[in-house]
């Protein structure tokens, strides 16, 4: 088990925050370039997911697989996206994606007076707790291979 | 519970077929006095409710039918008395509406699946691991997207309960019954729409065993 990589967006599709631990291939196009990918894909995934269905859907998309990767999606109500890349063996992290958001951001990024909504994370306090956290984790390896 | 339907698209993102298996799209009626508590909207031609989910009717549900005559578009199919005028008129109340979920169209079909084209070319670019392929498999809370590619670029899609299991199979078999029936059919040109009816019935037959065989085992 492992976890790639973690994106924060809030509703306009800026990206909050990015981080990556275990990370292996970097795409050949820009960092930020990356971001608006990763932003639209989400965004006509929602689209395509609420049109194709047959039933009336609640919280919508929750992940898909690849033959490689895993990629798991929480979208709290205020429009904030959390998405955080895992390999095949992980099962549902709805919950860690979930804690990120309620004990790691609201508490580090909201409650903090320095820290301007809707502007990229600078915190080092954020990043701290939130790598401590993500470590500590029974998906994260306990060693690198 | 089950399998609600099936696509296949062509190596360009071209749907060349689509089966609905199980339709059990929600739909609530109710009978309403006047004023009505719903506001309704209209989008692309279609009666939807924009405010005031009640009873089983949701936001963006649209209307099907006003006291038991169903709509085409806004108009009523018998007459084509526009139903948004029907609704306003306070002497035409109380009034039976029924509202449901809206049937995909044919176009809305193609694009979506040109759509899923896209989001899995672009699913496997924004991978970080090496060599992956495109998306595999989607998950929502009210259902499941299993997508198999083959060597030559064609994609089965199945669309299924959460629960179902089996999946991977049936899509394997749908492989088989798509070389056997259109690609040795000697009227079938490739990358078209099928048209075949031992396609059809070959299809549909696989589907319902993988069915109950993946009832069976949750």
């Amino acid at each position: 088990m492992t976890v790639y990589s973690l994106y924060v967006f809030d509703r306009t599709g800026t990206c909050l925050y990015y981080t990556e631990w275990n990370r292996k291939k970097h795409s050949d196009i820009a960092r930020d370039e990356e971001f608006k990918l990763m932003y639209g894909m989400i965004y006509s995934i929602k689209s395509f997911v609420n049109r194709i269905s047959p039933t009336d859907l609640k919280d919508g998309f929750l992940n898909f697989k690849t033959n490689r990767y895993k990629l798991n999606f929480y979208e709290t109500a205020s429009g904030m996206k959390f998405i955080m890349t895992t390999d095949l063996t992980v099962g549902n992290i709805r919950d860690v994606l979930h804690q990120i958001y309620s004990n790691i951001y609201l508490e580090y990024v909201v409650r903090n007076p320095l820290c301007e909504l809707g502007q990229p994370i600078s915190s080092e306090l954020f990043h701290t707790k939130l790598d401590e956290y993500v470590r500590g984790l029974p998906i994260f390896p306990t060693r690198i291979s | 519970m089950g399998i609600f339907s099936v696509y296949i698209i062509n190596k360009a993102g071209g749907l060349i077929y689509q089966y609905d298996h199980i339709s059990q799209r929600p739909e609530a009626e109710k009978t309403f006095s006047y004023p009505l508590e719903l506001v309704l909207k209209l989008v692309d031609d279609k009666i939807v409710v924009a405010f005031g989910e009640r009873d089983g009717i949701k936001v963006g549900h649209t209307l099907l039918a006003v006291n038991g005559i169903s709509l085409e578009g806004r108009y009523l199919q018998t007459d084509g008395q526009d139903a948004m005028e029907i609704i306003a008129a306070p002497e035409n109340y109380p009034i039976n509406l029924k509202f449901g979920r809206t049937r995909l169209t044919t176009n809305e079909r193609i694009m979506l699946a040109s759509m899923f084209h896209s989001l899995f070319a672009i699913g496997s670019q924004l991978s970080p691991e090496h060599h992956s392929s495109g998306i595999e498999v989607l998950e929502t809370d009210g259902f499941k997207l299993q997508c198999y590619q083959t060597m030559t670029g064609i994609k089965f899609i199945v669309i299924a309960d959460p629960k179902q299991t089996g999946v991977e199979v049936l899509l394997r078999k749908m492989y088989e019954v798509y070389s056997d029936f259109a690609l040795k059919n000697p009227f079938y040109s490739l990358d078209m729409p099928i048209r075949c009816d031992l396609f059809d019935t070959n299809l549909q037959q696989v589907i319902e065993t993988s069915e109950r065989q993946g009832i069976g085992n949750v």
